[in-house]
C-alpha cells in the first residue's frame, strides 16, 4: 500500500510528459504554421539553450542546490568569445578557452558553497550579477557577428528538410550521458541521497562536498557551452546574451517534477518540462503574444510547477498517512 | 447509567470498550482503561500495539468508532485536543515543543497572560504564578529564563507546569524518559510522585520496564490493538509483563555469548577534539563487545563521530586493523572496515524518503557496481538478503523506510551497515525507542556478530543493556574516559559512580 502512494507521488513526470504530447497534438491541429518542419526546427533550436543547461541543473537541484548564475556564465563566455575573435584568434582556440572559463565560473560557485558553507541561492545570485558585469567589461556594447560560416551554419541549420537541427544530435548524446549519470551510476545514487538527506548521506560515507563541487563545475561547463551555442545560433555575441535564461531553466526543471528541496525527480521529467515550456513559447510567438506576456506565462508556470507536484504529493501522503497511522505504533 | 466500580474513588477518566479502525486495520479493539486520581498507571505494549492511538483517543485527537470515553463516569465526546484540555487532560510528549525565544513563564502562559490595565501583560503576576507552579512541582527553574538552551528534561518540566496551569487532573506522559539521563529521570519521577500525592491521575508510557515498576501502581497491557490485562504491578515481575506484551516467553533479553577476544581491531589513541573530548584512548578487540557508558553530553557520541570521520579531531590517532584512518573522512573509514550505526536513525541513519532497498544500497555504492554503472540486480539481492537476515518486517523492499516502525527502521540501519561486512561496528544507542521484542533481537544480533569476530563498540544510556551485553565497560565523564570496568565488576553502582565523576572505581 505504501508502494501505491509512492507511485502516485512520483508520477508527476509522466503527467508532464503526457501534457507535452497533448500540447503538441493540439498545436498541430489548431495553430497555423506550427506543424511545418521549419517551425519545428526553430522550436527545437530555440529550446536547446534551456535544454542544455537543464541537464546539469537537474542534477544540481536533485542534490539540493541551485545555480542561478548560469545565464550570466553563458553571456560571459559568449562575450569572451566575441572579444577574442576580435583579437584575431581562431575559433578552434577560442572555444576551449571559453569552456575552461565556464569551468572556472562553476568552480567558484562550488567552492563558495562547499568550502564556506554559503547557501547556493545567495552565492549564485551574487555571481549572476558579477559574471554579467565582467561580460560587459570584456565586450562593452559591441555585437560580434562575423564568426566563421561553417560554425554558424552548424548552430543554426537543420538536417536537410527535416525538423531536426544539427545541434540536436550532440544534445541527444549529452542527454543520454546525463540520464545514465543520474539514474544508473553510484554517483547518481549519491546525488539523490544527498538531496533527500545530506546528513544521512554523510553518515553513509558519501563525499557530499566533492559531489557538489563536481556538479557546480559541470554546470559552469555546460553554461559556457550554451553561451557558445547561443552566440553562434543567433550569430551574435553580446554581453547581454541569454539574459534571464536561468528563469526559464529553473521553471522548466521544476515543471518537470524536480523537487526544489532536492532528492526527487527524473531527468526525463525535467526534459519534458523543458520542451513543454519551449512548445508553449513557440505557440505564443506564432499567435503574436508579446515577449513580455511570455515572461508572465513563464513566471506563472514556475509557481504552478512548484505547486503541482506538491499538491499531488500532499494528497497521496494524506492517504498514505491515514493508512500508515496504524502501522506506526 | 452507572457502571459497577470498585470501592474507593471513581475513575476520573476511562475508556470503555473502545474500538478504532484506520481503513482495514483495527488499531484498537474493545479496549478499556480506568485512570484513578492519585495513581500512576502504566500503558505497556510493543510498537504497533495501539498505545499511540489510545493516547490520541484520550487526548481528543481521534474519536472512537465504538465504545465510550468517560469523564468522571459520564460519557463525553471530545471534538478536538482543545476539548480534552479544557476537561483537564494534558499530554506530555517525548520531545516538547516550546517557543525557544520566550521565557519559561511566557511559554507557560502563552496566549493567556495575566493582564493589567489597557490589556498590558502583567509580567510580575506571570512570574509569580510560574514560581508557584514550580514550587508545587518541587523544582527550581527561573521563570524568566528563555526556553532556548533548556535540557529536554527541563522542557518537560515546563510542559508539566503548563499542564498544571490548565488545572489538568489527568496527565498523559508519552515516553517522557526516552531522552533523559539517570538523574533527570529521578527528578522527573519526583515530580510525578508529587503530582500523584496531589491527586492527579497519570498515564505513563515507557519502553523501560524497570521504570514502570519504579513509578507505577497499575498497568494496562495492549497487544496488536487488543486489551490484554489491567492489573496491579504489585507482585508482578518484569518477565510477567514482557510475556503479556509479546504473548510468549521472550528468550533472554541479553543473550551474551562468551567469546575469547582476538587481536586489536580498533585502536583509539589520545584522541582529542577541543572543547568536546580530551585524551581518549581505548582498544576494541575482535569478538569483544565494549560498552561505552556515561551521561548524555559526556562526549560518547562525539567520540564515535570523530572516529568514523564525521567530525575532525584535533589530536590523536585512530587505527582500524592496524591501519591509520584519515581525519574527517567517513569514506576511508568505511573502506577500512569501520561501520557506525548513528544515534539518530531518522536524521542520520536513514534517508527517510528512500526505499528500504536503496537505503541498504547506499553503503554498497562501491561494491554493487558493474563497469561504472549500478548493478541493480546485485543491489536488490544484497538489500533483500540483509533485510531478510535481520527479519525486517515490510510489505515491499521498494517501500520507503518512513512506512516502517521504529524497530524495523533500526533493523534497516543495521542491515545497511552489516552488508558492508565490517570489522568494527560502532552502535550508538542501538535500541533507543524500540520495543522489547526487537530489542532482544538486536542484542542477539550483536552477540552473534561478536562471536563471528566483529569488534563491537556499543554506546548506550540504557544501563541494564550495557551491563547485560558488554565484556568491558568504558565510562566517560565530561569529555574524558574515567573508568574501564571488566564485566565481572560492572554494576549499576560502579558505572554510575564513574559516569557522574564520583570516586574512581
Amino acid at each position: 500500500m505504501a508502494d501505491f502512494s509512492l507511485s502516485r507521488a512520483v508520477r508527476w513526470d509522466t503527467v508532464v510528459g503526457a501534457l507535452l504530447i497533448v500540447v503538441l497534438l493540439l498545436s498541430f491541429g489548431t495553430v497555423d504554421g506550427f506543424g511545418n518542419a521549419l517551425n519545428l526546427s526553430f522550436l527545437i533550436g530555440n529550446t536547446l539553450p534551456i535544454a542544455l543547461i537543464a541537464l546539469p541543473m537537474t542534477l544540481l537541484v536533485v542534490s539540493g542546490e541551485i545555480d542561478l548564475s548560469v545565464a550570466s556564465t553563458a553571456g560571459l563566455s559568449g562575450a569572451v568569445m566575441g572579444a577574442l575573435w576580435n583579437q584575431g584568434m581562431t575559433i578552434e582556440t577560442i572555444i576551449p578557452i571559453c569552456l575552461l572559463l565556464g569551468v572556472v565560473c562553476g568552480l567558484i560557485n562550488g567552492l563558495l558553497v562547499t568550502r564556506l558553507g554559503l547557501p547556493s541561492l545567495a552565492v549564485t545570485i551574487g555571481t549572476l550579477a558579477a559574471y554579467r558585469g565582467i561580460a560587459q567589461i570584456v565586450l562593452g556594447s559591441d555585437a560580434v557577428t562575423d564568426f566563421p560560416t561553417q560554425y554558424l551554419d552548424f548552430a543554426a541549420g537543420r538536417i536537410g528538410d527535416t525538423f531536426i537541427p544539427y545541434a540536436f544530435l550532440p544534445f541527444l548524446v549529452l542527454l543520454a550521458i546525463a540520464v545514465v549519470t543520474l539514474h544508473a551510476t553510484p554517483f547518481g545514487r549519491s546525488i539523490f541521497a544527498t538531496g533527500a538527506s545530506e546528513e544521512a548521506a554523510r553518515f553513509a560515507g558519501i563525499r557530499v562536498k566533492r559531489q557538489k563541487l563536481i556538479l557546480f563545475t559541470m554546470t559552469g561547463l555546460m553554461a559556457s557551452l550554451t553561451g557558445i551555442f547561443w552566440a553562434l545560433h543567433y550569430a551574435s555575441a553580446r554581453y547581454d546574451n541569454a539574459t534571464g535564461l536561468e528563469l526559464s531553466v529553473v521553471a522548466a526543471v521544476l515543471l518537470g517534477g524536480i523537487d526544489f528541496d532536492g532528492g526527487k525527480g527524473t531527468l526525463g521529467g525535467a526534459i519534458a518540462g523543458v520542451f513543454l515550456l519551449g512548445a508553449l513559447q513557440n505557440v505564443m510567438s506564432l499567435q503574436d503574444v508579446s515577449a513580455q506576456s511570455q515572461i508572465v506565462v513563464t513566471g506563472v508556470l514556475l509557481v504552478l510547477s512548484v505547486l503541482g507536484p506538491r499538491v499531488a504529493r500532499q494528497i497521496s501522503v494524506a492517504r498514505a498517512g491515514r493508512r500508515a497511522a496504524q502501522t506506526l505504533r | 447509567m452507572t457502571y459497577p466500580s470498585t470501592t474507593g474513588p471513581a475513575p476520573v477518566l476511562a475508556l470503555r470498550d473502545v474500538s478504532k479502525s484506520f481503513g482495514a486495520v483495527r488499531a484498537l479493539r474493545d479496549v478499556s482503561l480506568e485512570l484513578f486520581p492519585g495513581e500512576v498507571h502504566a500503558l505497556a505494549g510493543e510498537n504497533g500495539a495501539g498505545k499511540s492511538t489510545l493516547i490520541k483517543t484520550l487526548a481528543g485527537v481521534h474519536r472512537p468508532d465504538a465504545g465510550q470515553v468517560l469523564l468522571d463516569g459520564a460519557p463525553v465526546a471530545f471534538h478536538g485536543p482543545g476539548d480534552a484540555r479544557d476537561a483537564g487532560i494534558a499530554v506530555i510528549y517525548q520531545e516538547p515543543t516550546l517557543f525557544p525565544d520566550l521565557s519559561i513563564a511566557e511559554n507557560i502562559f502563552m496566549g493567556r497572560q495575566p493582564r493589567r490595565a489597557l490589556g498590558r501583560i502583567d509580567h510580575r503576576a506571570t512570574h509569580e504564578a510560574t514560581l508557584a507552579l514550580m514550587q508545587r512541582l518541587g523544582v527550581e527553574l527561573d521563570p524568566d529564563r528563555p526556553a532556548r538552551g533548556l535540557s529536554i528534561a527541563d522542557q518537560q518540566i515546563v510542559e508539566i507546569a503548563k499542564a498544571l496551569s490548565f488545572d489538568a487532573r489527568v496527565l498523559i506522559m508519552d515516553e517522557p524518559t526516552a531522552a533523559l539521563t539517570g538523574s533527570e529521570v529521578a527528578r522527573l519521577f519526583g515530580v510525578v510522585r508529587t503530582l500523584r500525592e496531589q491527586g492527579a491521575a497519570v498515564l505513563f508510557i515507557s519502553h523501560r520496564l524497570e521504570e514502570i515498576f519504579q513509578i507505577c501502581q497499575q498497568v494496562t497491557t495492549l497487544r496488536d490493538g487488543a486489551w490484554i490485562a489491567s492489573e496491579p504491578l504489585d507482585g508482578m515481575t518484569e518477565d510477567d509483563l514482557v510475556r503479556r506484551m509479546v504473548g510468549r516467553d521472550l528468550d533472554e533479553l541479553y543473550p551474551k555469548q562468551d567469546v575469547q577476544p582476538g587481536e586489536i581491531a580498533l585502536s583509539v589513541r589520545r584522541l582529542t577534539r577541543e572543547g568536546v573530548f580530551t585524551d581518549v584512548s581505548f582498544d576494541v578487540r575482535r569478538g569483544e563487545i565494549v560498552g561505552l557508558a556515561g551521561l548524555v553530553g559526556a562526549g560518547r557520541t562525539e567520540v564515535a563521530r570523530a572516529v568514523f570521520g564525521i567530525d575532525r579531531w584535533d589530536a590523536g590517532e585512530v587505527t582500524v586493523g592496524g591501519k591509520a584512518l584519515t581525519n574527517g573522512a567517513p569514506s576511508t573509514a568505511m573502506a577500512s572496515g569501520l561501520a557506525l550505526v548513528p544515534e539518530d536513525r531518522r536524521a542520520q541513519g536513514l534517508v527517510m524518503d528512500m526505499s528500504i532497498e536503496r537505503n541498504i544500497g547506499l553503503t554498497g555504492l562501491r561494491t554493487t557496481v558493474k563497469a561504472g554503472f549500478m548493478d541493480r540486480g546485485a543491489e536488490r539481492s544484497r538489500s533483500l538478503d540483509w533485510a531478510v537476515k535481520l527479519q525486517v518486517k515490510y510489505a515491499r523492499i521498494a517501500d520507503t523506510v518512513n512506512t516502517l516502525s521504529g524497530g524495523n527502521q533500526q533493523k534497516v540501519v543495521l542491515a545497511k551497515w552489516l552488508a558492508t561486512g565490517p570489522k568494527v561496528l560502532i552502535v550508538d544507542e542501538p535500541t533507543r525507542g524500540i520495543d522489547v521484542g526487537t530489542k532482544a533481537e538486536v542484542h542477539r544480533l550483536l552477540s552473534e556478530l561478536a562471536a563471528d569476530g566483529v569488534a563491537v563498540l556499543m554506546i548506550s544510556s540504557d544501563l541494564p543493556e550495557i551491563l547485560g551485553m558488554a565484556d568491558r565497560v568504558l565510562v566517560m565523564h565530561e569529555g574524558r574516559l574515567t573508568a574501564e570496568i571488566p564485566r565481572s565488576e560492572a554494576t549499576e553502582e560502579t558505572v554510575m559512580a564513574a559516569a557522574t565523576g564520583r570516586a574512581a572505581a
